[in-house]
């Protein structure tokens, strides 16, 4: 297989100490196997997220995303960037669109990009880590590498929000998105039909809302179970914190028992391609995926 | 915003919110068939989903609109803008209008999402990073992901409250992430400010 480059844009939550740091460990030891390289855009900043608009406006916004664009035209020119956050990749894609389909924005987010000393041209694509692998690698070179097949194990698998909409991910319908399905199975494992799958679970209102987010973290939870998941997986740091963490405190509010392992797609990919549990980042949750600590222990 | 500046609309708020609102010119190709009104995931707690919202700015009810708590109750979840008939950019019609009434000072006093997002703005201009999804989960996960989820055990409930009743900040704990050039950025921030600001009439 051809190498592969990419500009890495990673995003505040796969930081040293932040919440999805495990994430970019598993991402690292997958790309690793599938000799893919990414390399950090430098000095990139925070895309804004969605939550940003509130007091950041349009501008303020699209000048933060361009000029991640402008840091990865300028230091790595002809590479396409890649992010592993959902929100990231939509947030920078949305700036994207808006800026090249504007001459009055495109000229506007210059003039502030220069006082940074910077420019935008637009000849940087932006990408996820999921169109990466499906798109350009495909499911058979993902398969390849497979030596410890995630067998028995059954997976719901949680899309979420924000690779699924507005863009989504190869051409997929909204409803049912099936990428993540089709990687389960790509590393062994059964990926049981769940009706949750692009439920929202609040995303960035489980802070400011916490009553209503962890009634949607709940549906998604209790459906994942209702299917006969062991195990739910997803594309998407927020998601993975919202639906890991809030388990125990609906619990204690309800009286249920909600207990489920809440996993990146990149993980169970590690641990399929014969990664340790600390390479795939399993030390890292509060809920612990028990049988896959126990498949790479094999 | 200036007196002047939104005198000229009072008689026309649906041209305000065109000019001044973040993709608000595409409120008036809203055709009112209803469909992003069942698509919110916090469906019951908007007081006035997203259609209504778009029939009061044409009925020019400013004040309702730009004070309702409604807009602050999304989610970015998209659900809308991929049913939309119209193709509408709801989710950015939300988001602009609630950032227009912050702007403006009319957004309901504090609101959780409004202060919150306040927060979490402020914290990433300040260094160009977050040092987490959101500041709060910064709060939390300061020394890792494993400890902070006891940290967060233990204090979720207080530790939320005392945030929202800001006998807590966040932003004193939050640690040395940051982009090398603050500088540039802080000063790249400015100018795009200082451009929207006069495009969008509120006073320097
Ligand atoms: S979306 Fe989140 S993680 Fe990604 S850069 Fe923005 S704040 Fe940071
Ligand atoms: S499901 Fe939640 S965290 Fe994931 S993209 Fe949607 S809002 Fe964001
Ligand atoms: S993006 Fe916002 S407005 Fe649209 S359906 Fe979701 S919550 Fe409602
Ligand atoms: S779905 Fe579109 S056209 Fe229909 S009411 Fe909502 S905004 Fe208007």
């Amino acid at each position: 297989m051809a190498k592969k480059e990419y500009a890495f844009y990673p995003g505040c939550s796969s930081q040293k100490g932040a919440s999805a740091s495990n994430y970019l460990t598993s991402v690292n030891a997958m790309c690793d196997k599938l000799d893919v390289t990414i390399t950090e855009i430098p000095d990139w900043n925070c895309c804004g997220a969605s939550i940003g608009y509130a007091e950041g406006g349009e501008l303020p916004r699209l000048a933060l995303s361009a000029r991640n664009f402008a840091l990865a035209e300028k230091h790595m020119p002809g590479k396409e960037m890649v992010a592993t956050c959902a929100a990231c990749w939509l947030a920078q894609r949305e700036v994207k669109e808006r800026i090249d389909h504007s001459e009055v924005l495109l000229k506007e987010t210059n003039e502030a990009l220069a006082a940074a000393g910077l420019q935008y041209q637009g000849t940087t694509p932006i990408r996820h880590m999921v169109e990466v692998l499906i798109e350009d690698l495909g499911y058979d070179a993902l398969k390849q590498p497979v030596v410890k097949p995630l067998e028995g194990i059954k997976f719901a698998g949680y899309v979420g929000c924000q690779t699924n909409r507005p863009f989504g991910i190869d051409g997929e319908s909204f409803e049912n998105p099936v990428y993540l399905d089709k990687l389960v199975e790509t590393v062994g494992g059964e990926a049981v039909p769940y009706d949750q799958k692009v439920t929202c679970c609040g995303g960035a209102l489980a802070f400011s809302e916490p009553e209503k987010s962890q009634k949607q973290i709940r549906d998604i939870v209790e459906s994942a179970y209702d299917h006969g998941a062991e195990m739910i997986v997803t594309p998407c740091p927020l998601c993975q914190a919202n639906v890991e963490i809030y388990q125990s405190e609906i619990n204690k509010k309800h009286g249920t028992k909600l207990n489920m392992p809440v996993l990146y797609y990149s993980q169970l990919m590690t641990v399929a391609y014969g990664g340790t549990a600390k390479e795939a980042g399993l030390d890292g949750h509060l809920i612990r995926a028990k049988r896959l600590e126990d498949i790479t222990k094999k | 915003m200036s007196e002047q500046a939104t005198a000229r609309y009072t008689n026309d708020f649906l041209k305000e919110v065109e000019k001044n609102v973040e993709e608000g010119h595409w409120v008036k190709m809203c055709m009112q068939c209803g469909v992003c009104a069942g698509s919110c995931p916090l469906g019951s707690a908007w007081e006035h989903p997203p259609q209504e919202i778009f029939m009061m700015i044409r009925a020019g009810k400013r004040e309702e609109v730009l004070t309702s708590d409604s807009m602050w109750m999304c989610t970015s979840c998209y659900n809308c803008m991929v049913r939309c008939p119209r193709q509408l950019p709801i989710t950015h019609i939300m988001h602009g209008l609630a950032n227009y009434a912050h702007r403006l000072g009319l957004a309901p006093k504090g609101q959780p999402t409004r202060e919150t997002a306040t927060l979490f703005w402020n914290n990433l201009i300040k260094k160009g990073r977050v040092n987490e999804l959101t500041f709060s989960l910064a709060l939390y996960f300061k020394d890792g992901f494993v400890q902070g989820i006891k940290n967060a055990l233990n204090m979720q409930s207080i530790g939320l409250g005392l945030v929202m009743a800001k006998r807590l900040n966040p932003m004193e704990i939050l640690g040395g992430h940051g982009v090398k050039d603050q500088a540039g950025l802080k000063a790249m921030i400015a100018k795009a400010r200082e451009i929207e600001d006069r495009k969008k009439g509120f006073s320097a």
